[in-house]
């Protein structure tokens, strides 16, 4: 045991680096996750955008965190993608069957996804500054935006891991995304939600999404956050908490 | 150090309620060559998912390199590898990587050095710098192999090497094969070919709804049948006798 605590590290750094050479091969991964909402960011900036009353002159700026967060939810389909396939080709079980750390597998798919989605959004947000999006934030806001951006990626890549061990097709290991992508659009992440019917309000104001992309709104604009920055954090870290819990049950079934 | 390199005592495996493996008992030598028999269905990957440490038995014990696999683990995992039935092999990377990654995985000091021996050894060198997902089967076959040979492990599973290959490919085999267990390293291996049991091992046991039926050197398991009459028969060549010496014939010109 105790030498395998003592590679933790380097067997990490190993299953990150094969990871992330997945990623670089195939950058059309990174392509598809970035054009789809970046696809809807014109869209609604120049199609639907003049329609839509929001209250402040910049639509891209009210937009923009909605957007970031469709982006990570279909990103994280691509841990399930590879991680389903790690168990499929039976590589998976050649690496169980090394005295290696076993958590390292798992671990080594989480960071991969925190890098191709941070990849993602930068590029998302330089299209974004190209629309006009401007931000008066500070540097400590930015970096808040950034933690919560990372934690938001950290708990919906371990809901992730779930279906990618457990699914017995491609399909199924990838379709549990969908809902995720879709949670955006019933927020307050395209329009207020005080035009929406009262039943769909009320879910809309009480789902994380909302949460999470009215903090990440007011820190890009400048503005004091309120108390929505703790029940983001609370549902980012309450999510975390149970996916990496049903993650390690999924995986220990597997050993 | 001991002269048993796996002692499998009443291993007990059931899914639900198949009884896949009901008091299976046998005993594999120290640098010898062990073929676990059996059809489809009878067996054999839980057995080896059980040695490997993948899956944990119902009851019974099992020793592989002095270590209970349900107790130790790790320790058994230090001492073993496993090529399992379908190549385990990385196809994005190329075959070069996949060796250093298991290499350094292995925590080995020359991870470079030993992807490059052990792809000389296969024939890979030309390949090496390929990506995986453009090798065929046979080359992937061997690629597997070499990942399992990575940092000498003692003993060596082998979960149906040669299904799926081609003649030559599975003679390629088999050398590896034997040259592992002439290394001193031990070999377990399950086949469904009686021929491949026969070409190579020292041992054999035959697996069948559970249970060791019979095992033994392959002269002891001959004994078991009635004395060979002799007949005079006229031996026609094999399809595979004729495939190979006419590919043999090709090279040469």
């Amino acid at each position: 045991m105790e030498t395998i605590q003592k590679h933790f590290f380097s067997d990490m750094s190993v299953m990150l680096g094969r990871s992330m050479r997945h990623i670089f091969r195939s950058m059309d991964t990174i392509i598809t996750v970035t054009i789809m909402p970046i696809a809807f960011m014109l869209l609604f900036v120049y199609v639907f955008g003049g329609a839509i009353q929001t209250g402040t002159d910049n639509y891209v700026n009210y937009l923009l965190p909605g957007i970031l967060l469709i982006a990570i939810a279909s990103g994280i389909s691509y841990t399930a993608y590879r991680l389903f396939i790690d168990v499929q080709r039976g590589i998976f079980e050649r690496f169980r069957s090394m005295p290696i750390a076993p958590s390292t597998m798992l671990w080594g798919h989480v960071l991969t996804s925190l890098v191709s989605n941070a990849i993602s959004l930068v590029v998302i947000i330089l299209v974004a500054l190209i629309m006009g999006f401007r931000s008066s934030a500070g540097i400590l806001s930015w970096l808040t935006v950034v933690g919560i951006l990372a934690l938001f990626t950290l708990a919906l890549t371990w809901v992730a891991v779930i279906p990618g061990l457990t699914a017995k097709s491609i399909d199924g290991a990838t379709a549990f995304s969908y809902p995720i992508i879709f949670l955006p659009f019933i927020s307050s992440a395209f329009v207020p939600t005080r035009s929406m019917p009262l039943v769909v309000r009320v879910f809309a104001e009480n789902q994380p999404v909302t949460a999470i992309v009215e903090t990440i709104r007011a820190l890009l604009s400048g503005q004091p956050v309120s108390h929505t920055i703790w029940v983001a954090l609370a549902w980012c870290v309450g999510t975390l908490v149970v996916a990496y819990l049903f993650a390690m049950m999924a995986y220990k079934k597997h050993v | 150090m001991q002269n048993s390199s796996i002692q499998v005592k009443d291993l007990q495996k059931s899914y639900k309620k198949l009884n896949v493996l009901k008091g299976v008992h046998f005993t594999v030598e120290h640098g010898s060559i062990f073929a676990l028999l059996g059809s489809n269905g009878a067996g054999k990957t839980t057995l080896v998912k059980i040695l490997t440490t993948l899956l944990k038995q119902d009851g019974g014990t099992a020793i592989v390199n002095g270590f209970d696999v349900a107790s130790k683990p790790d320790h058994v995992r230090q001492s073993i590898s496993l090529t399992g039935q379908f190549a385990a092999v990385d196809e994005i990377l190329t075959g070069q990587e996949n060796l250093i990654m298991i290499a350094r995985l292995r925590h080995l000091k020359n991870p470079r050095q030993v992807a490059d021996d052990l792809l000389t050894r296969f024939g890979l060198t030309d390949a090496a710098n390929r990506r995986v997902s453009t090798y065929s089967g046979g080359m992937r076959r061997k690629l597997d192999l070499a990942m399992s040979l990575v940092g000498k492990p003692q003993i060596i599973f082998l979960d149906e090497p040669t299904t799926g290959l081609d003649p030559e490919g599975r003679i390629e085999v088999w050398k590896v094969v034997k040259e592992l267990a002439d290394g001193g390293r031990t070999v377990f291996l399950t086949t469904q070919q009686l021929e491949e049991a026969e070409q190579l091992a020292d041992h054999i046991a035959i697996l069948h709804e559970g249970k060791i039926i019979a095992s033994g050197t392959l002269m002891e398991l001959k004994k078991l049948f009635p004395p060979a009459e002799v007949e005079y028969v006229e031996k026609q060549p094999t399809l595979e006798e004729i495939f190979l010496a006419i590919i043999g014939k090709k090279e040469a010109l």
